[in-house]
């Protein structure tokens, strides 16, 4: 009968379908990351040279610094590799991850209209966020629980200031990723906080400009983390820790540190520095 | 705008990452709605065929499930797939394999849904003859599908349309890794969210294209078909 | 002539057979027989129940209370039964290729079929039509596909409802023709028609239909000669029966 034909033949381009992807599968691993190490391009310049090296793939997943822990806790990736050491440590603690390991810290800068309402210009960045709560400044939140929303929260109160009690129409929660939030404050001309790699590496800034940067309060430390092969049989603890040796060895370090936008150095390495 | 030209250019030269991404597209999708077909359809026609209580209640759901929203089935999918999940052996998570699962739930009760609808309207017509020649249960779905494939081309086309389109639930399963699980539909969240507009659209334009393309060899096919069937 | 398989559907046997849909009574208790040999015959009004008295015979359909037997078997499928319905309907694809349906349909070897199949075109007077897609052939054609198509399945009994009701003169001359070549082959014709002279030219015996009654039900010779019932006689009187 003509239909089984028509079945079979559907059958078979399914199965070739999901098939083929499977190949080229071999050798790889899996690392749950943040947005801010995918869309500022880091991966884009180092993972290529620790594939040369090794032939392990490295298949980035990235999402907030929540979800991305969260991805490792259930053990869909290999490697995590995000920015909240206090989170991370607890990762380890709990006994999702064997071990952390700092790597380099970027860091956060204050991005505002450039006719700065605020008058948050020249300030550091506690000041800075005075001024705009002051002013009631327009400002755009992450309000996603990723690392750069727990950043801001934290920056809040070190200000003295109680956002969750002191927001007010002009204070707006999105709930999205940098990229969203970063558009939306270009379309409404509002202050926001981001990770500088991501606002180098960003297109649509409209009227906006750095406000507030270089304070020593802006820092912001990554590690990464093997996903405890105890906890998952099915980690790859060969090719993770490779991934992770290669990042803390002074090859992986030198490639962060020169990983640079027009000019402008992302990522400074810091995989020995006591204390990171 | 510069972002325009680079779109253009990219699908000018043939970029490999784009056409990477592009037959990713293609080929989930497509593989969604294969397997979504062999599901769906014989849903479609059963639902079309039988008479049995709760039959409307089950067309009902059918139709309303159409209307499935993609992130809730992608979550769905990502609590299954996950290595913590039931389905967590399988080590699926975060590959095309996923992301067509996922399309595949999707797009079966479009399948499936209208496939009744035009199964049905040709079993009324077929009916009397079909069990006069003693043709049994088996040989009238068959012959119903058959001869109804041209129709049924419209249900195939709006199941790719929305496999195609759809970005929420691809993204949950499968995380939108580069040159792995990147689709055109997160290509573009992703040039959205780093604010690259001008190539988010370039994309688009290149997806919008693709789709049409699709469904006008769908129609060419269709029209020549009916031409020889009547 | 062919010899038949040893189990036959004839004689198909109605005992006090009645067909309702819900309150309302169709077929109201009939009992009859349709045996081997000469055409029967259906005649009677518009909703006389004509149709449904032939779905019930075909086995289309179970009687509500009574019984059908098909060579006193009961509940036999239509395997050597085949119709051509009021209203056929063709399959969606060529002319040629609904009559290979049939025969697929009826367990006929494929080696065999086409053949056939031209041999069938040109009984009904297709020859030709082969390859046109069946659903654009007009309705007279489409009529006379529809008996080829029942013809492809060697049917031991043929139940045509208003074969030439929608056919010019020429047709009904031809579907006519074709009617006594299949009984000369010795295959069992049911027919209905609202077409007296038709009636004289073929039947064998006549069964007259009032509401869902068997008024009359005897040979055709009895039947146009001396009618016994009143609506026989106004019927063949040619009165409007209503
Ligand atoms: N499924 C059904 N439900 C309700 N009524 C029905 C059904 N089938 C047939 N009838 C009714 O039964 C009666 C007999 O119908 P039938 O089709 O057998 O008549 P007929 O003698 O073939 O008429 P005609 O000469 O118009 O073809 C009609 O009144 C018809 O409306
Ligand atoms: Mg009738």
């Amino acid at each position: 009968m003509h239909t089984r034909r028509t079945l079979i033949a559907l059958a078979a381009l399914a199965a070739f379908a999901t098939a083929t992807p499977a190949l080229a599968q071999e050798k790889s691993i899996v690392v749950s990351s943040t947005t801010s190490t995918q869309d500022s391009g880091l991966f884009g310049h180092i993972l290529p040279m620790f594939k040369a090296k090794t032939g392990i793939d490295v298949k980035v997943v990235s999402q907030g610094t929540g979800q991305a822990l969260d991805t490792g806790r259930r053990g869909d990736a290999d490697v995590v590799f995000v920015h909240a050491k206090s989170q991370e440590e607890k990762f380890v603690a709990d006994g999702f991850g064997v071990k952390r390991s700092p790597v380099m810290y970027n860091d956060f800068v204050l991005i505002g209209p450039k006719n700065d309402p605020a008058g948050a210009k020249g300030k550091d960045i506690v000041a800075g966020l005075k001024a705009i709560k002051d002013k009631s400044a327009p400002f755009i939140s992450r309000g996603d629980r990723s690392g750069t929303h727990s950043a801001e929260l934290a920056l809040w109160k070190t200000a003295g200031i109680d956002i969750a009690k002191d927001k007010g129409a002009w204070y707006k929660e999105i709930g999205q990723g940098m990229g969203a939030a970063l558009n939306t404050a270009s379309a409404s001309n509002s202050y926001v906080l981001t990770d500088r790699g991501t606002w180098l590496s960003f297109k649509n800034r409209g009227d906006l400009d750095i406000v507030v940067e270089g304070d020593n309060k802006l820092f912001n430390q990554y590690g990464v983390i093997l996903v405890s092969p105890e906890k998952h049989k099915h980690v790859k603890k060969e090719f993770g820790q490779a991934f992770i040796d290669w990042l803390i060895s002074a090859e992986g370090q030198k490639a962060i540190t020169d990983y640079k936008i027009n000019g402008q150095q992302l990522f400074f390495a810091n995989a020995t520095a006591p204390g990171a | 705008m510069p972002g325009d030209a680079s779109a253009l250019q990219l699908v000018l030269s043939a970029d490999p990452a784009l056409m990477g991404i592009v037959w990713l597209s293609l080929g989930v999708s497509l593989a969604a709605v294969g397997l979504a077909t062999i599901v769906g359809l014989p849903i479609g026609a059963l639902l079309a065929l039988t008479r049995f209580p709760g039959r409307n209640a089950c067309i009902v759901v059918l139709n309303a499930l159409m209307g499935l929203p993609p992130v809730v089935v992608g979550l769905a999918v990502y609590l299954l797939l996950s290595r913590s999940g039931p389905l967590g052996s399988w080590g699926l998570l975060f590959t095309p394999k996923a992301m067509v699962i996922a399309q595949a739930i999707l797009v079966t009760p479009i399948i499936a849904a209208l496939a009744r609808q035009t199964l049905e309207d040709l079993w009324v017509e077929y009916r009397d003859e079909l069990a006069a020649m003693n043709v049994g249960p088996v040989g009238r779905i068959s012959t119903l599908i058959w001869d109804a494939r041209f129709s049924l081309v419209t249900a195939l086309l709006a199941g790719f349309g929305r496999a195609a389109a759809e970005v929420g639930a691809v993204i949950i399963v499968g995380g939108n890794i580069d040159g792995f699980t990147r689709t055109m539909t997160t290509a573009i969240a992703l040039e959205t969210s780093k604010g690259d507009l001008p190539l988010a659209i370039g994309l688009g334009i290149v997806l919008i294209a693709i789709v049409v393309a699709v469904n006008a060899l769908a129609w060419g096919v269709r029209r020549t078909g009916e031409r020889f069937a009547g | 002539m062919a010899v038949r398989a040893p189990s036959s559907d004839l004689p198909i046997a109605l005992e006090n057979a009645s067909v309702s849909v819900g309150a309302l009574t169709i077929l109201d208790r009939i009992s009859l027989a349709f045996s081997p040999g000469t055409p029967t015959v259906l005649i009677g009004p518009n909703g006389s129940g004509k149709t449904t008295l032939i779905r019930l015979a075909m086995g289309l359909i179970e009687p509500t209370s009574g019984r059908i037997t098909f060579g006193g078997r009961e509940r036999v499928p239509p395997l050597r039964r085949a119709i051509v319905f009021q209203r056929p309907a063709m399959l969606r694809r060529s002319a040629a290729a609904n009559i290979a349906y049939a025969m697929a349909a009826a367990g006929i070897d494929r080696a065999r079929r086409p053949g056939r199949i031209e041999e069938l075109l040109a009984l009904v007077g297709l020859t030709g039509f082969g390859e046109r897609p069946a659903r654009r052939l007009s309705g007279g054609e489409q009529q006379r596909l529809a008996l080829a198509r029942a013809l492809a399945r060697d049917p031991e009994v043929l139940f045509l409802d208003e074969p030439t009701a929608s056919l010019d003169p020429a047709a009904t001359k031809a579907v006519e023709d074709v009617v006594q070549a299949v009984v000369a082959r010795g295959i069992k014709v049911v027919m209905s028609t609202h077409d007296l002279g038709e009636a004289r030219r073929l039947a064998g015996d006549i069964v007259l239909m009032h509401r869902g009654r068997v008024i009359e039900s005897t040979t055709a010779a009895e039947f146009f000669s001396t009618p016994k019932t009143q609506e026989a006689r106004r019927f063949v009187a040619g009165e409007l029966l209503v």
